[in-house]
């Protein structure tokens, strides 16, 4: 509500004290467009390149391939190691999707109680929350990797999914938590005298109202396991159980530039979840990532 | 809010509160339930993960023998005599102050010009936003080292001008300032954070201000800056504790071994070559918790001198909630 009126207000007083010229507004986008050209130059480049036959990739410094190298795909489509980009997607997937479950489920709840609920400590257990999103993930992962290790969960999926279950990503609990805060108090009151419990209006009442949170809370899980390298060089070694993230990190070690094709048509496979996700929900990620900041 | 209009008077709302609402301890016990998972996280993956880590750290451990205690010897080793462990520290710390504040001043810059934008300024967001999601990906990071490379794009450009450098991530200085440009790039984050913030700013102050005859640099200094402290505090810190922890484009630019001549050797690449390749799992504890104690203080000096210059117009605002 305030910003939309503030943004009007600014508006308005640019309008009464005559609008900003027109040549300064087009050297406004002309500079906008220039910052953008050259930030969207590297994807443009990794789509050009995954199509550019192998002669082309280092000795031409044309952007665009002289034809479409199909083949590079179909070279990408076998996979690395004997394992498919079929499996290798799926596995990815696989990971994601546990991940976001167990993200929305566990995250919404933690963040009801702290939203809405009383209960001793109260306070410090918030505080205690907070300072987790700072902890970096590597005090715990030692000791983190040898509990996984002694339940045999290496080289299982475990190790991604299960955290997300018990609500490690803190994260999401902060920006659920900000979210429920802003719905009107109202509404749990009157469901209460209806006769709800906490347990109904969580599922009937604050619950829906919190889609827009749980939406964004979902897709940044998605992406962020999904680009996530780090935890699965660690627990994954077994080619077959290998993501898409892990199979390319193979063309990491061989670095000869006959492979360049394959390997960045690959890249695009690994890129493809990521865009359609960013074109479809692109709404949900920037005003999440605006909120998180505002609030904070 | 339409729900809560036709909501009846609040007179049978007080009369509820005192006839229907559960007995107290039963709501506690509730909120215990809802917060279970969440507790159980905390104390196995968190609490219980870093009490071990600490012990680990004055131990020799390789993963296959118990460990045994050695006091202070991880600590005393790495801070007198691993002369790799010094160029990790060196070369994070180097990577951070050069990441950081160019990212936030891209960042800035951009949301200040997009204010004033009217048409597209959805597009420009998205597009700007878009490559903090994809830049992340081991697959940004294969591009940029290949941009980076001996005759790659950059090389190709640089020598065009006459600057021959050759290929960035081939050359000990050059290749820390490959990765600190990948995260230039991914400026989108923050500078969404930023437009949300420069939206909040009231526009009666510019016009206030303009009145005065104050131009464009001095409502930046005295209106926009000290409004917009308080997200760019926020920022600041995100932004600090992410660079501290980055690994990704180090491992793919330098092929996994922090070269050349361990010049982006990053922190985390070293601990994980201690803890994962070399099964010096004491040792790596230790350094995660040298990580944590550093993260700490780095982030205890920027709260402290944030006193001194972000400024928090609503404060009052803040309380009510």
């Amino acid at each position: 509500m305030t910003t939309v009126d503030t943004t009007r207000a600014v508006a308005t007083g640019r309008a009464a004290g005559g609008r900003r010229p027109r040549p300064a507004r087009i050297a406004l986008h002309a500079v906008l467009i220039a910052v953008l050209l050259v930030m969207l130059y590297p994807l443009a480049w990794l789509i050009a390149t995954s199509f550019k036959p192998a002669d082309e990739v280092i000795a031409s410094l044309k952007l665009l391939p002289s034809h479409l190298e199909w083949s590079n795909y179909s070279t990408a489509l076998d996979g690395v190691n004997e394992v498919s980009v079929g499996r290798l997607l799926w596995n990815s997937l696989l990971i994601a999707g546990g991940a976001v479950l167990g993200n929305v489920i566990s995250c919404s709840l933690a963040a009801y109680a702290f939203a809405r609920l009383r209960f001793r400590m109260r306070g410090p257990l918030f505080a205690f929350m907070i300072a987790t999103i700072m902890l970096p993930h590597h005090a715990v992962l030692i000791p983190q990797y040898i509990v996984f290790n002694q339940l045999g969960m290496v080289n299982t999926y475990w190790p991604m999914i299960l955290p997300k279950f018990l609500a490690t990503d803190a994260f999401f609990v902060f920006l659920i938590v900000q979210f429920m805060r802003s719905l009107p108090r109202e509404l749990e009151e009157a469901a209460r005298i209806d006769g709800c419990g906490p347990f109904r209006s969580f599922f009937s009442v604050i619950l829906p109202l919190t889609r827009p949170a749980l939406i964004t809370t979902a897709i940044f899980t998605f992406i962020w396991t999904w680009n996530d390298f780090f935890t699965q060089l660690i627990y994954l070694f077994e080619p077959e159980k290998f993501t898409l993230t892990l199979a390319l990190r193979s063309f990491v070690d061989a670095s000869s530039q006959s492979a360049f094709g394959p390997m960045f048509a690959m890249s695009v496979f690994a890129l493809l979840p990521i865009v359609l996700f960013f074109l479809a929900f692109q709404r949900f990620l920037v005003e999440g990532m605006a909120n998180s900041g505002l609030k904070g | 809010m339409t729900a809560t209009a036709t909501r009846p008077q609040p007179a049978p709302a007080s009369a509820g509160r005192t006839g229907k609402r559960p007995p107290k301890r039963e709501r506690e016990g509730a909120a215990w339930v809802f917060l279970s998972p969440w507790v159980l996280g905390a104390c196995v993956l968190t609490l219980l993960p870093m009490a071990v880590s600490l012990y680990l750290s004055f131990t020799n451990y390789d993963m296959f023998n118990d460990p045994s205690w050695v006091g202070f010897r991880n600590y005393v080793q790495m801070f007198t005599e691993d002369p790799r462990f010094w160029r990790s520290v060196t070369s994070t710390l180097t990577y951070v102050v050069i990441a950081v504040p160019l990212q936030l001043a891209l960042a800035l810059a951009v949301a200040i010009a997009l204010k004033s934008v009217k048409r597209g300024k959805g597009f420009y967001r998205s597009a700007f936003y878009a490559p903090s999601l994809l830049g992340a990906s081991m697959s940004v990071a294969l591009v940029w080292r290949a941009i980076f490379n001996d005759g790659g794009t950059v090389d190709n450009l640089l020598s065009w001008f006459g600057l021959d450098i050759g290929g960035w991530v081939n050359k000990p200085g050059w290749a820390l300032v490959a990765v600190a440009l990948l995260t230039v790039w991914q400026f989108g984050a923050p500078m969404v954070i930023f437009l949300a913030g420069l939206q909040q700013i009231p526009g009666e102050l510019y016009e206030a201000a303009a009145m005065d005859g104050a131009g464009w640099w001095r409502q930046f200094r005295s209106i926009t800056l000290p409004m917009l402290s308080p997200v760019l505090f926020f920022n600041l810190v995100l932004q600090t504790i992410q660079a501290f922890q980055v690994f990704t484009p180090a491992f793919a630019v330098s092929g996994g071994k922090g070269g050349p001549a361990d010049s982006t050797l990053f922190y985390t690449l070293y601990l994980y070559d201690r803890g994962f390749t070399a099964s010096h799992m004491g040792y790596a504890s230790a350094m995660a918790w040298v990580l944590l104690v550093a993260i700490g203080i780095v982030t205890a000096v920027l709260f402290r001198t944030s006193r001194s210059w972000v400024f928090y117009a609503n404060d009052d605002n803040e309380g009510a909630r």
